[in-house]
This record gives structure tokens, C-alpha cells and sequence, in this order.
């Protein structure tokens, strides 16, 4: 077959017929530079969300929940009586949130191969006092430079350094919103207050920012030694130990073996405690999927159409080539090669188009309100998704164009001939 | 003289709107270097009788022999492979592709061939519009140039690829009386100093009493001569 030939015609069609041709390209770039523009925007928010949990989220949680103890002793005492016992308001024993020979634990599981680190943890629900005003919040002890490894708290600071936590004792930095409406800054001095009645001044030397309002309206840091002296507790209290493993998506899977080795001990892996965000995730790309879908069917309609059109209006000439010689699939290559040529123009200047409206809206302010603090809409640009576009769009052409392709080669000369 | 194309028992029906047999038991031969006229009224045949000659009507039963070669059976491409090498056509109505110029027009059936590079093809092209007369218009669209004009154009394509046989379906059809003359003269010319063969299917008494030969078709028969 002479493709060269075939493309030539192909080509004269395509400049003879400038406004059809347009119409028909006009399509397929309204639908890949929307598929674009969707991906982009979808897997921005996407890596938005994901990136702002995950800063905060460890990979694996291991802490210890307090609960009620739903087997009743009197219940157990006696069962074999046919009897039943009522117990009004019964309430969880003095149990410590403690986890036992948690330090030994951290140094264990930081062994693991897959594992990058292990940062324990002191937390608990506090009251900071600044005059009259309490305020709610959690306080963390933490190992400052670990912490900093490996959740890059450093980066969050708004002001102070976290270093300046390791340089005293009873130091403590504050999220943004937590200082504003405690009313108070670097320097001053805040008064912290347990549920058991404990109380403490500490010195706030520094403020930090997430990003993400009910963090920042909450969270406080402090190193391990200063909060377990905020709770009367000695130096081997841990509540919780945030491990961070090299690859997230291994997270089950470690999980499930640190399980078998920790009986009694709760773990939560990120997905678990991201549930809401992955769900918000899944649906997104099934729109985004859906859309895009919709969009290049549409498109593809539209070639459909067009090219339909074209092998009407262009009957007498495929009698007249078919009579010189041409043959079926040398009819079939001149038109399927329109529709490519279309579709790959289109598709070319659609990811353009795609590229300009994603810039433009990564540059657009959102009005995101208070909840997060972001200035403009997040957009993604990734590669993948323009090869993903060309391959969508060509993929869409040739489908739509080969049926009227192949119609076009079954055209008897003859009939048209004849007349 | 050689025989380039024999048809035998050609037989041939109309399916729709009713059966009706165009084509009974048609047989007859050409030789080489010989114009043809075949003349008959409207519903005789002649026209059904070319396009079986013509390969591109393939529904009938016979036999079509072209160069010695039997053609029944043969597959759509290679019968189209066929005509592109060994036969010409000149249409009624011109048939030009109108966003080409005129010499493309001419040289897109020798490009199909392939035999000749693209520049030989196209000095080969022009040398057959200039047989034409028709080398000072090689570079106008073919749509427009006047019907005399196209139709000459058609007839240098039909020659692009040297065919044994040229057909014509009415070629002068829808030309004055001078551009039918151009065009015979052309066809007589072909006949007698390149021996190509020529088949006109024609309603122009003039052209055909002055070709070689005439077949007379009624009724899907050839009237004896």
C-alpha cells in the first residue's frame, strides 16, 4: 500500500475542507484539553489532601485505647447458676494510656528493614491557661529531632526554630490558631493544666503552622521529658509511638505482622485513619474517569459525524479512484488518515490548551475560607497525563474514523457511476 | 490481429425493483488496436455491458477474458490492481477529484502504480496533457477548468499508465461538436499509432459511424451486424 499517496489526498481533503476539518479538530481539543484540565485539578486535590494527612499521619499508629471492659466480673463469678446479674453504670478501671515498655518497643520495631523510624510519643488532652482564658487542646511530647526526621515539623515552623525546644526545659511550641485565640506569643508565658489537675508554666519559644485549621486551632509540641513532667509520669511513659516506614503502601502488610507480635496493643495504619480522604480520593477519580470519558466519546461523535459527512460528499471520488485502481484499503487508509490527522492535531493542541487552562487555574485564587490554608487552586503537572491525553484522543479518532473508513472502501463505483 | 478481450455467454440481471435480465448470452471479441463503438437506445444494455467489461461490475455469470487473462473470480483488489495497470476510463461527466489540479489528477493513477518514480510520473503526465493540448492548464484545479477542458484532462489520465484498453461511458456525451471532434480524433489517433484499443459505449451517431467498428445492442442482445 502507498501510504504516501494515501496521505497526500488525505491531506488535500483535510486543506480543501479547512471549516470542517476545524470543527471536527475544535473537538477533539475541547475534550483532551478538559481531560487535562480534570486530571490536573483531580490529582492536585488529590496530592493536596493526601500530602496535608500524611504530613501529620504516621504510617502505622500504635497506641493503646482506653476501653470499657465489656465481660462482667460478677458475670463471670458464677455462670453456671441459672441466674443474671445487672450491672448499672459500670466504668473502665484506672487504666494508664501508657504503653507498656513502649521505649523498647520503638527501638524493636525500628529495626524492621522497612521500617525508617520510630517517633514516641507523650499525648494528652490539656487546658492552656493564659489569665482567665482556657483554652482546649493536646499536648505532644516528643523526640524533637526525630519528629523532625522523619514528619519535617522544622518545615511548619512559622516562628521560633524547633531546635530552641531541645535548648530548655519547659518549653513549648503552639499551633498558629491555638496561640491566636490563647492570646499569646513567642516568649510569653502560658500555664498548662492535665484533666487529673496538674498544672505547669511553660515558655512558648515557638509557633508552627500545618495548614490545616482544626490542627493548628489544637496542637502543641513540647520534648518528651517536659510533658511527662506535665503529667507526673516517669521518663518510661509513652502513649503512642508514630512509625514511618519507607514505602506507605507496605503499611498493611507491616502492620499485620507487627499485630501478630504485639498482642493487646492497637495499631492503625494510615489508610485506616485517612478513611474519609482516600474515600473523597476513589470517587474523584472515578469522576474524573467518568468526565473524561464523556467528554472524549463526545469528541469522538463528533469525527464520527464529520467524517460521515465527508464520504457523502465525497462518493463520486472514491467511485473515480476505486476505477483508476485504487483499491478498498487504499480508500480506508485516505480517510482513516484524515481522522488521525484531525485527531492528532486536536489532540496536540488540546494538551497546549490543556496546559494553558491547568496553569491558569493553578494561578486562580481559592476560596478555600478558613478550614485550609491554601491560596490557589492545586493543580498537577505531570507528564503521564499528557502522553494519557495524545494516546485517549488518537485512540477515540481512529476508532471513530475507521467505521466511516471502512464504509467509504465498500462503495460499489458502479452505483455511483451510473448514476 | 491479436484478441485483447473476449466476452463469452455473458449474462447479466437487474435484481432490483424486479429481476429482469439486462444481459442475454453476450458474446463477442476485440482485437487489438481496434475502436469500438457500441450504440443502442436507453435500456439496451450497452452501458451494463462496458461496466462488466470494465471489471468493476462483477455481478454476472460468463466469462471476461482482457490479455489472455480470465478474470472471473478474481479478488476486488486484484481486479483494481488490474485496472490501475491494463485499463483506461473516460466518463461522462469529466469524473475529475476537484481539489486536485489537473496534472495530480492524471498522474494519481501512475503514483498508484508505482512503476515510475514521482518525477517521471509527473513529466510523463505532462506529456500526455500536452498530447491533450491541455499542458498550459496542468497546474489550474480541475474544477475549474470548462467541461471540454476536464474531459480531455480525463482522457490523459485514463493514458497516464499506457492501458491496453480504454473504455468510454458517453465521453462526448456532454461536449459541443468540436470537443467531441478533439476527443474522437484523440481516440483514433490512439487506436491507429499505439494500438491501444478503444471501447465508447455512445449515443453520438457521428462518433460511432466514424469508429472502426459498431455493435448495436437491443434488448441486452447484440443485433447481427
Amino acid at each position: 500500500m502507498n501510504w504516501k499517496l494515501s496521505f497526500g489526498i488525505a491531506i488535500t481533503h483535510i486543506a480543501t475542507k479547512k471549516k470542517q476539518s476545524i470543527v471536527a479538530m475544535l473537538g477533539v481539543l475541547f475534550g483532551i484539553s478538559m481531560f487535562i484540565v480534570m486530571i490536573s485539578f483531580m490529582t492536585g486535590v488529590n496530592r493536596f489532601l493526601e500530602d496535608m494527612a500524611m504530613d501529620n499521619t504516621p504510617h502505622i499508629h500504635i497506641y493503646n485505647p482506653l476501653t470499657i471492659n465489656e465481660d462482667k466480673i460478677i458475670g463471670q463469678t458464677d455462670s453456671s447458676k441459672n441466674a443474671w446479674y445487672v450491672v448499672h453504670h459500670q466504668r473502665p478501671k484506672n487504666e494508664l494510656a501508657k504503653i507498656k515498655n513502649g521505649l523498647l518497643m520503638a527501638s524493636l520495631i525500628e529495626k524492621i528493614p522497612e521500617v525508617k523510624g520510630v517517633v514516641p510519643q507523650v499525648s494528652s488532652q490539656v487546658f492552656f491557661n493564659n489569665g482567665p482564658i482556657q483554652i482546649p487542646a493536646t499536648i505532644s511530647g516528643i523526640d524533637v529531632r526525630k519528629q523532625d526526621e522523619l514528619f519535617d515539623l522544622g518545615s511548619k515552623m512559622e516562628e521560633g526554630r524547633l531546635d530552641d525546644l531541645l535548648k530548655g526545659s519547659d518549653d513549648v511550641i503552639l499551633g498558629r490558631g491555638l496561640a491566636e485565640k490563647s492570646g499569646v506569643r513567642v516568649g510569653d508565658k502560658v500555664s498548662v493544666t492535665t484533666p487529673e489537675g496538674y498544672n505547669l508554666l511553660l515558655k512558648v519559644v515557638g509557633i508552627f503552622s500545618y495548614g490545616i485549621v482544626t490542627l493548628d486551632d489544637t496542637k502543641s509540641y513540647a520534648t518528651l521529658a517536659t510533658v511527662q513532667k506535665v503529667l507526673q509520669r516517669d521518663p518510661s511513659y509513652v502513649t503512642d509511638l508514630n512509625v514511618k516506614l519507607y514505602d506507605m503502601q507496605q503499611a498493611s502488610a507491616i502492620k499485620a505482622r507487627l499485630k501478630a507480635q504485639l498482642p493487646g496493643i492497637y495499631l492503625e495504619d494510615w489508610k485506616e485513619a485517612n478513611a474519609a480522604i482516600l474515600a473523597g480520593e476513589k470517587i474523584r477519580n472515578i469522576m474524573t474517569g467518568v468526565v473524561s470519558f464523556t467528554l472524549l466519546l463526545v469528541a469522538g461523535f463528533g469525527i464520527y459525524n464529520i467524517m460521515n459527512m465527508n464520504i457523502v460528499n465525497k462518493m463520486k471520488d472514491i467511485a473515480i479512484l476505486k476505477a483508476t485502481g485504487f483499491q478498498g484499503k487504499d480508500i480506508t487508509a485516505i480517510f482513516l488518515l484524515e481522522s488521525i490527522i484531525i485527531g492528532l492535531a486536536g489532540g496536540l493542541l488540546g494538551l497546549l490548551f490543556g496546559f494553558a487552562f491547568s496553569y491558569m487555574l493553578s494561578v486562580t485564587p481559592f476560596p478555600a475560607g478558613t478550614f485550609f490554608r491554601i491560596n490557589t487552586f492545586p493543580v498537577n503537572f505531570i507528564p503521564v497525563h499528557y502522553v494519557l491525553g495524545v494516546v485517549f484522543g488518537f485512540a477515540t479518532t481512529l476508532f471513530a474514523g475507521y467505521f466511516p473508513a471502512l464504509k467509504a472502501s465498500r462503495v460499489d463505483p458502479v452505483q455511483i457511476i451510473r448514476g | 490481429m491479436e484478441t485483447v478481450l473476449k466476452a463469452t455467454n455473458i449474462v447479466k440481471y437487474f435484481k432490483e425493483p424486479e429481476a429482469f435480465q439486462v444481459l442475454k448470452h453476450v458474446s463477442f471479441e476485440v482485437k487489438k488496436g481496434e475502436f469500438l463503438s457500441v450504440v443502442g437506445k436507453s435500456g439496451s444494455g450497452k452501458s451494463t455491458l462496458l461496466y462488466v467489461l470494465s471489471t468493476l461490475d462483477t455481478d454476472f455469470t460468463g466469462s471476461l477474458e482482457i490479455r489472455g487473462e480470465k478474470l472471473n473470480g478474481w479478488s476486488q483488489n486484484a481486479l483494481a490492481a488490474f485496472r490501475n495497470e491494463h485499463l483506461g476510463f473516460v466518463f461522462q461527466f469529466h469524473y475529475l477529484l476537484p481539489e486536485f489540479t489537473a496534472l495530480k489528477n492524471v498522474m494519481l493513477p501512475a503514483l498508484k502504480l508505482g512503476r515510475y518514480s514521482e518525477e517521471e510520473v509527473e513529466e510523463r503526465a505532462m506529456n500526455k496533457l500536452r498530447m491533450m493540448d491541455m499542458q498550459d492548464f496542468a497546474l489550474k484545479l480541475s474544477s475549474k477548468l470548462s467541461g471540454g477542458q476536464q474531459q480531455r484532462v480525463a482522457v490523459a489520465r485514463a493514458l497516464i499508465n499506457d492501458p491496453d484498453i480504454i473504455m468510454g461511458d458517453e465521453p462526448t456525451g456532454n461536449l459541443d461538436k468540436t470537443n467531441s471532434q478533439i476527443i474522437f480524433d484523440i481516440f483514433n489517433r490512439l487506436a491507429k499509432e499505439n494500438h491501444q484499443t478503444i471501447i465508447t459505449v455512445t449515443h453520438d451517431t457521428d462518433f460511432a459511424s466514424a469508429s472502426d467498428r459498431i455493435i448495436e445492442m437491443q434488448d441486452g442482445q447484440i443485433l447481427a451486424k
